[in-house]
């Protein structure tokens, strides 16, 4: 156990690295607190809708999903920039948990999405053109994860990671945009109103579950999703002190 | 100090037409390949005349987009053949100057391809495929996937699995384009008016400036060490 | 360029890690003008890292190097066009004739154009490749290449030269040209860095040997028919 002592990441780390556990540990409490109330306000607060039924109540997490993973992704750009320009590995971090957590979150926006379609439209997958970039989304961030498996060099590894989770974001926001393009999509516009005349499954909201989805998108996107990505931090910054643990030692 | 913007990108646009008029190996694999694609979809698909409406951008467009990843990986691994890249970098020039010599050698490669194929799948599909805005869309889509192209097949050339990884990394990247292309495409065969498909050419364009200055800035962070 | 100083090359703390393993230590190393210096050592032990440093292709963790006058990293570009490098590599394109690549190469060296054609056949006779100007590179010998290359990367006339490892893959008449050529190269006053495992050409060659050692400069010394045997005595080798 010494051994570990012998080698801290750097020194600022072990004089509050305390104190930022503590707040970890608070801001997960709090986000899991606010999950179970998201999914207790899904499932009991909001009205049932009048068509639909209880299928409905898989969008506010089926939405929010996806706005988790956009915040995560966008977090992938920030720290892609930032490793660029301060070379610190840190942001590629940042970066990379930007990218796991995102793609998860895009999992579980594309696993909600078929399990609500199967009783609306008759159907688990559809090739509609949202549907489609979502997917699409989805694989450019497994493509980066493989992309990044393919590089030997660390450095060479996080720079080209960086550059290309910029441009990754490029299907995110097609994606987020697609609906007011296409008129041809089935897919609903649930935020404002849906150009499309062909939109299947759509559904007015009352104040419940407006309420509902709002307090929802808000948990996901600056609680469920931040938590994530600061665990996925602290596991690399362990790992990356593992492995400066190995070569010390073996350089002796 | 540094050698001009202009006359660095010439000079590689040149060296690379020079290299390609004499092998030939670049054009000659991609019209290979373009050829031989379309021949293989219109078998797949037994398109009958209103499939074929349908489909016949679809195919174009998938033909192109394969036959620029062949055409971006060998200009891309002509660089590191000989560690080429390693005088290139040596030189006082701008990455950015380097960038566009070689984006635009791919752009030109992939767009004379595309000219050949108009024609060809007139001929072969029975469509009217030569216009004007056909042209226009066509030099649109290919401009994206030259630009982003050119970077990614930068960085994937050094990876291990080399030429394997660029599809993988440019496929979902360029869906933007390629979807929009195809619509737009599409529009045309069918002779539908210039207002209802608009949006897709503007697409097209935005995202070309979008990845084309990403491209332009990350380029020297990829090549560099 | 204001520079008073007699040394062309200074560098200063330099040092490079790439992720947590540093390949070099923090090192110090002045090179007057017109010397030619042999850097030697085992493989990995960094001498091609500060080759590839001076060349401005890495960026350096640490540290400073100064080449007539401008810095390196804040003024790359500027030290670029003073540089001429030859690597064990070509650096040369096979599709292009000799001619070919010497043209493209002295365009992006920024040559004034009605320079460039006498300039080119003048290294071409020099590195006794005229009359195979019109030849593909592809068609090259593992020697002629290595000339070409030299040819390269005298077209700006650069005050330094740097060769890493040129006499790998060469046979004894190769050699021989190579070795000759370096010493022309370097009685015309272009200051010559080279790294190479041929001890002798080194001591031939070479007025100082540099031998580095698990990133560090362990030995600094003239150049005397003794090299191989210090460098042995350095890096605990056999002779």
């Amino acid at each position: 156990m010494t051994a570990v002592k012998d080698f801290p990441l750097s020194a600022e780390k072990t004089k509050d690295g305390g104190g930022r556990t503590r707040l970890l540990y608070g801001f997960t409490g709090i986000t899991l607190a606010l999950v179970v109330l998201c999914l207790g306000m899904a499932l009991f607060y909001a009205g049932q809708d009048i068509t639909q039924g209880d299928v409905q109540r898989i969008f506010y997490t089926h939405i929010s999903s996806f706005f988790g993973a956009f915040i995560a992704f966008s977090a992938t750009v920030v720290g892609g920039i930032q490793y660029l320009r301060t070379r610190h590995p840190k942001w590629d971090s940042l970066a990379l948990a930007g990218v796991e957590v995102g793609t998860v979150l895009a999992f579980i926006n594309l696993a909600t999405g078929a399990i609500w379609a199967r009783p609306i439209w008759n159907t688990w997958w559809t090739w509609d053109p949202r549907l489609t970039s979502a997917a699409v989304m989805f694989l450019t961030y497994v493509a980066y994860l493989m992309l990044r498996n393919g590089i030997d060099s660390p450095e060479r590894r996080r720079v080209f990671a960086s550059i290309y989770g910029v441009l990754a974001i490029a299907t995110v926001i097609f994606t987020l945009i697609i609906i007011r393009i296409r008129p041809d999509t089935i897919h609903p516009a649930v935020i404002g109103s849906s150009p499309s005349t062909g939109a299947e499954g759509g559904f007015e909201m009352s104040s419940s579950m407006v309420t509902t989805l709002l307090f929802t998108l808000l948990t996901w996107s600056f609680f469920l999703t931040p938590a994530l990505i600061w665990w996925r931090i602290r596991l690399e910054n362990t790992l990356e002190r593992v492995n400066k643990m190995k070569q010390i030692y073996l350089e002796r | 100090m540094n050698t001009p913007f202009l006359q660095v990108m010439l000079a590689v646009i040149a060296k690379d037409f020079r290299a390609e008029l004499r092998s030939r190996e670049l054009i000659g694999t991609m019209l290979m390949f373009a050829v031989l694609s379309i021949l293989v979809f219109s078998f797949a698909l037994e398109l009958d005349r209103i499939a074929r409406q349908e489909a016949v951008s679809g195919v174009l467009w998938v033909t192109l987009v394969f036959a620029s990843i062949l055409g971006l990986n060998r200009s891309m691994s002509m660089e590191r053949e000989n560690a080429s890249i390693e005088a290139l970098l040596l030189a006082p020039v701008s990455r950015a100057a380097l960038f566009a010599g070689k984006f635009i050698g791919n752009f030109v490669f992939t767009l004379i391809i595309g000219l050949f194929l108009l024609p060809l799948m007139t001929v072969l599909y029975n469509m009217p495929l030569v216009s004007g805005w056909m042209f226009v869309v066509m030099a649109g889509g290919i401009f994206g996937f030259a630009s982003t192209g050119t970077l990614l097949a930068a960085m994937t050339v050094q990876t291990r699995a080399r030429e394997a990884l660029l599809p993988i990394a440019l496929l979902p990247v360029a869906l933007p384009l390629l979807l929009s292309a195809v619509k737009a495409s599409t529009a045309i065969i069918s002779d539908a008016a210039f207002d209802t498909w608009a949006t897709w050419l503007q697409i097209i364009i935005v995202v070309d400036i979008v990845y084309t200055v990403v491209a332009l800035l990350g380029f020297g962070f990829v090549v560099e060490e | 360029m204001s520079d008073s100083s007699p040394n062309i090359i200074e560098v200063r703390n330099l040092a490079k890690t790439y992720d947590v393993l540093p390949v070099l230590k923090p090192l110090d190393l002045d090179i007057p003008r017109g010397q030619f210096v042999a850097l030697l050592g085992p493989n990995g032990s960094g001498k091609t890292t500060l080759l590839r440093l001076i060349a401005g292709l890495i960026k350096p963790t640490a540290g400073t190097i100064r080449i007539g006058g401008w810095q390196i990293p804040q003024e790359t570009e500027a030290i670029r066009a003073q540089i001429g490098m030859v690597s064990h590599k070509p650096l040369l394109y096979d599709n292009l004739t000799a001619r070919e690549n010497l043209r493209f190469f002295a365009r992006l060296y920024h040559l004034p154009p009605q320079d460039i054609p006498p300039r080119i056949d003048l290294l071409l006779k020099r590195v006794g490749l005229f009359k195979r100007a019109e030849t593909l590179v592809r068609t090259f010998s593992r020697g002629m290449l290595q000339r070409l290359s030299i040819a390269r990367a005298l077209l700006h006339d650069p005050h330094v030269l740097l060769f890493d490892e040129p006499h790998t893959g060469l046979d004894r008449d190769a050699m021989t040209i190579l070795d000759n050529l370096l010493l022309e190269a370097h009685q015309e006053g272009h200051t010559i860095i080279m790294t190479t495992h041929h001890l002798e050409s080194a001591a031939q060659l070479a007025e100082r040997a540099v031998i580095i050692y698990r990133g560090s400069i362990a030995c600094d010394t003239p150049t005397s028919p003794d090299l191989p045997r210090t460098y042995a005595n350095v890096t605990g080798g056999i002779v």
